[in-house]
Formats: C-alpha cells, sequence, structure tokens
C-alpha cells in the first residue's frame, strides 16, 4: 500500500508537467486548430534563454519574466514570419514545418550550449514548512503553479471578448472577419501566448529532468498524451489528462509494464482515446447540423 | 447623400474575372436587392463589399473609400454581412455568436441591452442560448446570422439569400422583421434573394444583373412591372 501511494503521489508529481505542456497543447490548439509538435522543442529553448539568463547573473525571477516576454515575442515572430504565408496552405504543409522547427530548435539548442546537462534553478523553497517524504517541495510547487495557470486560461477563454474571439478566428476565420475580429492578430496572440505557457512549463520541468536538448522527448509525448485524453478543446481537462497520464506511467510501470515501455504505453493511450472518445474525456463534442 | 457607391466594381477569383465594371448606389435607409440568375455575380458583389474577394474599382462607404481596407476594417464602418451558409460559429454557444457580432463595440451597456433586442426578435434564440450553435436548426441559424449582424449595430445590412432553405412561414416572418428593423432602426440593406418577388416587395431599388453587369435599374415597383423581369425572375 505504501508503493502504491507512493507511486501514485509521484504520479501526479510527474503528471503536473504533463498537464503544464497539455496547457500550452490547448492553447495553440484552440488559436489555430492544429497540433503543434514543436510545442516541446519551443519549450526547452525558452528555458535555455532563461538559463543564459541566470548564468549572464539575473536574478531567478528577473529571468523568469524576460524568458516569458522573449518567448511571447518569439512565438508571435514565428507565426507572422512562418506561418502567415502559408496560412491558406493545406494541414500537410503545417504539418512538415511543426516537424522542421522541432528539429531546428533541438539542432540550435545544442548548438548554442551543447549537448552536456545543466542545472536549472527551482524557483521554491529546499524544504517544506511540514514533514513529509511524499511529494517534494519543487513537485508540490509544480502541481501549484500548474492549478494558477489553468485557472488563467479557463477565464482567458471563458470571461474575456479576447479569448472568445480568438477561439472563432480558429474554428471560422471568415465569420471571424465579419464581426470585425482581426484574425493575423488573433493568431499571433495565440502563438505568443502559447510559447509563454510552454516557457513557463520548461522552467519547471527543467529543474526535475535537468537541462539539455532532448530533455522534452518523453515529455511532449506525455503532454500530448494528457491533452488528447482530457480533450483539445479543454483546459481543464487537459490537465486532468496530464494528471491521469503521470499516475498511469507510473503504477503501468510499477505494476504492469516496467519502464522499457512507458513511451510506448503513452502512444498506446493516444490511439485508443482516439479510437473510443475521440473528443478526449472532457472535450466539448461539435455537432454540426447541417 | 448615397451611403454606398459601387462604380465601376470588377471582381477576380484567381485568374477569372467574375465582376465586369457593376456601379450602383445605396441610398441611406434604402432597401436596395440585387436580382439575377445563378452565377450573375450576386454574391461576389456582396462579398467584394465586404473585402472578401479580389477587386478593381471604387468602393465608398459613406463618400470614404473602403476597397482597400482589410475586412475586419470594413465591418467597423458599420457594414454587416450576413453571409449564405449563415457563418454560423458552430462550436460556441447562441449568445457567444450573438456577443461575438458586438465584438467591434466597446459600450458594454448598450451591448446587453442590444442582446436583449435581439432576443425580442428572436425569442426562439433566447430559449437556445446557451446551447451550442451548431445544433440549431437551418431557420435558427438564420435568425442567428442576422442576430448576429444586428448585434454589430450596422448602418448597412448585406444580406446574402436570407430566405435560403427556410419553410415558408419563416420566411415570411423573416421578412418581416427585415423590414420591422430597416423601418425601426433606419438600418439600410442590401439584398440578394432568389426569390425576387419576396425581394421586391421588401426593397425600394432594385438592380438586375446578368453575368457581372448591371442591366436594369430603378424602383422596385419599375422592375417589378418590367416585361423582360417579370418573364424571367418573377414567371408570371
Amino acid at each position: 500500500m505504501d508503493l502504491f501511494l507512493q507511486q501514485t503521489l509521484g504520479g501526479l508529481a510527474t503528471g503536473a508537467i504533463y498537464a503544464l505542456l497539455a496547457l500550452a497543447v490547448v492553447m495553440i490548439y484552440q488559436a489555430i486548430d492544429h497540433f503543434n509538435f514543436a510545442q516541446g522543442e519551443m519549450a526547452m529553448f525558452s528555458t535555455f534563454i532563461a538559463w543564459q539568463l541566470i548564468a549572464w547573473g539575473a536574478p531567478y525571477w528577473v529571468a523568469f519574466a524576460a524568458c516569458l516576454v522573449i518567448s511571447f515575442i518569439g512565438g508571435m515572430a514565428i507565426e507572422r514570419i512562418i506561418f502567415a504565408p502559408i496560412h491558406d496552405a493545406p494541414v500537410l504543409s503545417h504539418i512538415v514545418i511543426f516537424i522542421a522547427l522541432t528539429l531546428i530548435f533541438n539542432a540550435a539548442a545544442g548548438f548554442i550550449w551543447e549537448f552536456t546537462i545543466k542545472e536549472f534553478p527551482s524557483p521554491f523553497p529546499a524544504a517544506l514548512p511540514f514533514k513529509t517524504n511524499l511529494i517534494g517541495p519543487h513537485e508540490l510547487g509544480i502541481v501549484g503553479v500548474t492549478l494558477v495557470m489553468l485557472g488563467m486560461i479557463f477565464a482567458f477563454f471563458r470571461f474575456t471578448p479576447v479569448g472568445l474571439a480568438m477561439r472563432a478566428a480558429a474554428a471560422n476565420p471568415d465569420s471571424a472577419r465579419l464581426v470585425g475580429i482581426s484574425v493575423r492578430k488573433m493568431l499571433a496572440l495565440g502563438w505568443g501566448l502559447a510559447a509563454a505557457i510552454g516557457a513557463v512549463a520548461g522552467m519547471m520541468i527543467a529543474p526535475v529532468v535537468f537541462l539539455e536538448p532532448n530533455m522534452m522527448l518523453g515529455i511532449l509525448l506525455y503532454g500530448f498524451a494528457g491533452a488528447v485524453v482530457g480533450g483539445l478543446t479543454s483546459p481543464g481537462g487537459a490537465v486532468i489528462g496530464g494528471f491521469m497520464m503521470g499516475v498511469l506511467e507510473n503504477l503501468a510501470g510499477t505494476y504492469l509494464i516496467g519502464s522499457e515501455l512507458k513511451l510506448t504505453f503513452a502512444l498506446v493511450v493516444i490511439i485508443t482515446v482516439l479510437l473510443f472518445k475521440p473528443a478526449g474525456l472532457f472535450g466539448r463534442v461539435v455537432v454540426q447540423r447541417v | 447623400m448615397a451611403l454606398l457607391e459601387v462604380e465601376n466594381l470588377e471582381a477576380f477569383y484567381g485568374p477569372i474575372k467574375a465582376l465586369h465594371g457593376v456601379s450602383f448606389s445605396l441610398e441611406e435607409g434604402s432597401v436596395t436587392t440585387i436580382l439575377g440568375a445563378n452565377g450573375a455575380g450576386k454574391t461576389t458583389t456582396l462579398r467584394s463589399i465586404c473585402g472578401m474577394v479580389k477587386t478593381a474599382g471604387q468602393i465608398r462607404m459613406d463618400g470614404a473609400d473602403i476597397a482597400s481596407k482589410a475586412t475586419e476594417d470594413i465591418v467597423r464602418t458599420g457594414v454587416a454581412h450576413v453571409p449564405e451558409g449563415r457563418g454560423t460559429f458552430t462550436r460556441v454557444t447562441t449568445e457567444e455568436n450573438l456577443r461575438l457580432g458586438a465584438y467591434s463595440r466597446r459600450d458594454k451597456k448598450a451591448i446587453e441591452d442590444d442582446l436583449e433586442r435581439v432576443y425580442g426578435y428572436f425569442p426562439r434564440l433566447k430559449e437556445r442560448r446557451l446551447q451550442q450553435a451548431g445544433t440549431l436548426s437551418g431557420g435558427e441559424q438564420q435568425m442567428l446570422a442576422v442576430g448576429r449582424a444586428l448585434m454589430l449595430r450596422p448602418r448597412l445590412m448585406l444580406l446574402d439569400e436570407p430566405s435560403f432553405g427556410l419553410a415558408p412561414l419563416l420566411v415570411e416572418e423573416l421578412f418581416g422583421i427585415l423590414r420591422d428593423i430597416n423601418q425601426q432602426e433606419n438600418v439600410s440593406m442590401l439584398l440578394v434573394e432568389q426569390n425576387a418577388t419576396l425581394a421586391l416587395e421588401l426593397a425600394d431599388h432594385a438592380y438586375l444583373l446578368e453575368t457581372g453587369n448591371v442591366v436594369i435599374s430603378g424602383t422596385s415597383d419599375a422592375i417589378a412591372a418590367d416585361e423582360n423581369v417579370r418573364k424571367s425572375y418573377l414567371g408570371y
């Protein structure tokens, strides 16, 4: 029973990481109606920028804030420079570019910062005010950050006109223009926000897995799985999906399949969900009458 | 002065020219209809005014050129387009669709009032306000499209086949509402409609479009009395 509890709580801690990345995935999906495969590598690159700023002597929170701003601008720049010109191109062209971006960011990070692993500081205190050996302070911090981010994103889409306009622009660009929404601004904003959320995810993940260009490899797959399980249209669902993936991964690893098949497990979950519940557990099923 | 002036309007779909120098104008407060067979360029004319197709020529709203503006900026001059196929935001609720219609406005209080006003015109929409808009019936989506356009507080509404796919009773109701909107709120309308009889009843002016050219224009009564129009479009 102790093992079970330990694994479950440990799963929640890693799940928080997946949940954060899943949030970034949901953000971009709501804004551009596509999966961005480069999301993980963009987050990794952002984290390196923060690391560099800290290495140059910037205090953590200054580096954190600067990294968010740089990532936001960088995300918008990617949309404006690369995706705006191919806006009307078929989905496959977009996918090819997503994959290209993944490789470019990975190689660029390796080129600039090398592939040796680096330590990334945690913003949370080294010890918890209460005594427990079930969950560490950084893990608890990530769970907190995840929930705060979820609240902000949920409120953005649910209660702000801009959030509603962003969903409208992604789903029906022509009609969006006809009500006065600038679709290009919404796309750029969506990319910027997704990049900034990814940066937060990266900076929370790096203290756990150490910073190196390939750090997102496995995590992104689980983040995607979390987003798909929870539902790509639901920020709350994506977070629950992320936590579920963390716990399932740990329990399956402990009791069922061992650690070799962990990544395969994420893929099996993605495929199973897509087969039987394509909208995810909490996603809105889109019904369209004609 | 005319609210909308179109001069020598040409429109292109890639290399294909769909309008060959169309000119017409629309007086403030009037309902003007564009008649014509399928493929005459009626929908293209409306899409051109909204900047949704590549055009040459002049389009002026209230004397100011809008031909070179982006769609979202044209909308902000008070032009609301009710597109063919309705353009519903299917994934969000009915009420969110209506709120999106008011996206370019900042007068929160008046937006709430207008929401109630639209619900007053279309009580069915109020019943369905929290329902996902994609699940509405065709007729309800048509009401929603008109309601969404009204939420802009438009000076000019461009209506593309508002009767399409509606049961006769609903068509009558919808056109009654359009007449009210025109008369009580002084919203000008440019109407494209397959049902020419219906269109000429609502409109005060009419233009007949044939293969991208205006061939006849005049008051609705004069057009309705025209021998050729009667034979070709009114069928009696």
